[in-house]
């Protein structure tokens, strides 16, 4: 299929600059055109220098032409979530608390990137300090669903979903800590992979709940997802959970797996609640694989119900403790209205952060506090024990499990902001993932009548992405909906002629 | 040991105190918000309760990594000017802070 260079995949353009039938400065400048066009209406990046991505693509350029590429990933622009440090990038968290913070260093996934080459583009938006499910709570304003703008493109790395599925990045990295990568990648209709806890390194990550958090990529493919995931993975001494672990080459090994597998459906995932649409296409890929001869078999994940409530403590006090840091002395935002050292602690943190980042705050200290923590924070994580044997029993009969990412479609903007709860329930299919510290990737799989995208979701056995991008690879290839793009113009011309459009754009 | 019987009525969740653990001063309106807000949260994750918990060790992380040590060796470190550029106010290549003992 012939695109726009900001359309293709990873692999098409890596082909086209070592054959020099295109060069990163040129791909990069398309990008940049195209994100100028679109991005007014989206809204995914928080900021981005035009500049400094061209001065990174001229090197690849130069590079290339000395004979000297680092590989596939070499002159490709890559968005990165804005709690992602890039030396000299702004580094917000979509909060005013860091508005002006400019990153003094490197996290080790922007270190790996540039070490392959990648050029490092723009900061993208999210929920603030990525608590959210819609890119709502962003201080910087919302971003929006490139397939319909008057929808929410998911959270919290919605910037980083909707800026691939608009054709402003040819890959993008995300962070999730309950569904952030692979929920708005099902709400956007692009690949996202949310590795096993400790093969990414998290150094240089804003943290948020530090034993959920992980970083991963956005791809328009498997293959794409795979080609990134291969430039991050690692162990890295700076982040005392990465784990010593061997990293394949992920490319090769998508293409030599072959099954048949052993697929698990989790009977828990498919009840109450989910959309009979996402139903209706995931069932569509649960025959699918049991056409190309996988055992399909049904599994219990008996402690299903208790994820959010379990994943809403744990969190919530996790995000407590890593957000006292944000007390207006050293960096970040500080108050200017502060009678003494004490008072300037609450109302930096009051003038700097958003509220849901305040609802959090006071959840987690409520179930961290003295009297409570037992009852909560550590019944929470006992529950969380019982959660993991339950992915661990299920992998002693199945390779992977088959599931929804989201029980519902991508909903309107503002339909679910009054209400933290009704939100934090959507997130019931993603967020055990995390709990046991999983892989999991949603790919798409199909769309709604009124054309919105569904994602399905894999989840794998710890640390064996291989065999988990191998399994999503071959329901990719049979099926075309990872080359459907959004119509952008006619996105564009439905907005501005909507109520919605009217109003706020 | 697990102390289920020392959960107080989620409604009670007392916000004023809670702010003040949490270095945080919130208006009269996010405190009636929040306390809402809070309560049907508290109120869903009651739920937890239903869990049979004996004997299970809580996990803290996933996958337990322990132990990890570093090499006691001296490593380049930001330069004090770069480490600084993000502070609010400064002098001297240090922190302005308000002062804290009169």
């Amino acid at each position: 299929m012939e695109s726009e260079p900001y359309y293709q995949t990873i692999a098409e353009l890596a082909e086209q600059l070592d054959e020099r039938k295109l060069s990163s400065v040129d791909l990069t400048q398309c990008v940049i055109r195209r994100t100028k066009a679109v991005d007014p209406a989206i809204r995914a990046f928080n900021s981005f220098d035009e500049a400094d991505a061209l001065a990174q693509a001229r090197a690849s350029d130069e590079r290339r032409a000395a004979g000297k590429s680092l590989g596939p990933l070499d002159g490709i622009p890559i968005g990165i979530k804005d709690v992602i440090a890039v030396e000299g990038q702004p580094l917000t968290a979509s909060s005013r608390m860091l508005e002006n913070f400019v990153s003094p260093y490197d996290s080790t996934v922007a270190r790996k990137l540039k070490g392959a080459g990648a050029v490092c583009w723009g900061r993208l938006n999210l929920d603030e300090f990525a608590m959210g499910s819609s890119t709502e709570n962003s201080a910087f304003g919302a971003t929006r669903n490139p397939w319909d703008l008057e929808r929410v493109p998911g959270g919290s790395s919605g910037g980083s979903a909707a800026a691939l599925a608009a054709g402003e990045a040819c890959a993008a990295l995300g962070s999730d800590t309950g569904g952030s990568i692979r929920q708005p990648a099902a709400f956007c209709g692009v690949v996202g992979l949310k590795p096993t806890y400790g093969l990414v390194s998290r150094y240089g990550l804003i943290a948020f709940a530090s034993s959920l958090d992980q970083i991963g990529p956005f791809a328009h493919t498997v293959e794409d997802a795979a080609l990134v995931l291969g430039a991050i993975a690692g162990h890295d001494p700076l982040d005392s959970t990465s784990f010593r672990v061997e990293i394949p080459d992920y490319r090769s090994e998508v293409r030599k797996r072959r099954g048949p597998w052993k697929l698990g459906i989790p009977k828990e995932y498919f009840g109450e609640g989910l959309d009979p649409e996402i139903g209706a296409a995931v069932e569509a890929a649960i025959r699918f694989y049991r056409e190309q001869g996988c055992e399909i078999r049904e599994v219990t994940l008996p402690h299903t119900r208790y994820g959010i409530g379990a994943y809403y403590i744990i969190a919530t006090a996790e995000c407590s403790s890593n957000l006292a840091r944000y007390d207006g002395i050293r960096y970040g935002h500080r108050s200017k209205e502060a009678a003494d050292a004490v008072d300037l602690y609450f109302r930096s943190r009051a003038e700097g952060f958003g509220a849901e980042v305040k609802r959090r705050i006071i959840l987690g200290t409520y179930v961290l506090s003295s009297g409570y923590h037992d009852a909560y924070y550590l019944r929470a994580q006992k529950v969380r024990t019982l959660i993991r044997q339950d992915f661990l029993n299920a992998y002693r009969d199945v390779d992977a499990l088959l599931t929804p990412i989201s029980p519902i479609a991508p909903f309107k903007a503002g339909e679910k902001a009054a209400d933290p709860l009704a939100m934090y329930l959507c997130d019931v299919y993603t967020i055990g993932v995390n709990l046991a510290g999983l892989p999991g990737i949603s790919v798409p799989c199909g769309f709604s009548k009124s054309g919105l995208p569904i994602g399905l979701q894999l989840i794998g056995q710890p640390y064996q992405e291989a065999e988990l991008l191998a399994i999503a690879g071959a329901y990719e290839r049979a099926h075309d909906w990872s080359t459907r793009r959004p119509d952008m113009d006619k996105s564009i011309a439905a907005w501005n002629a909507s109520s919605a459009g009217r109003t706020f754009g | 040991m697990d102390k289920g019987k020392q959960t107080s009525d989620p409604a009670t969740l007392d916000i004023d105190h809670i702010a003040k653990l949490a270095r945080l001063a919130l208006t009269a309106e996010e405190k009636a918000r929040f306390s809402e807000q809070l309560g049907d949260v508290l109120a869903y994750v009651e739920q937890l309760k239903e869990v049979d918990i004996t004997g299970v060790e809580p996990t803290a992380h996933a996958f337990p990594v322990y132990n990890v040590w570093a090499d006691d060796v001296p490593r380049p470190a930001l330069p004090v000017e770069v480490a600084l550029r993000n502070a609010p106010s400064q002098r001297d290549n240090m922190i302005v802070v308000p002062k804290v003992v009169e």
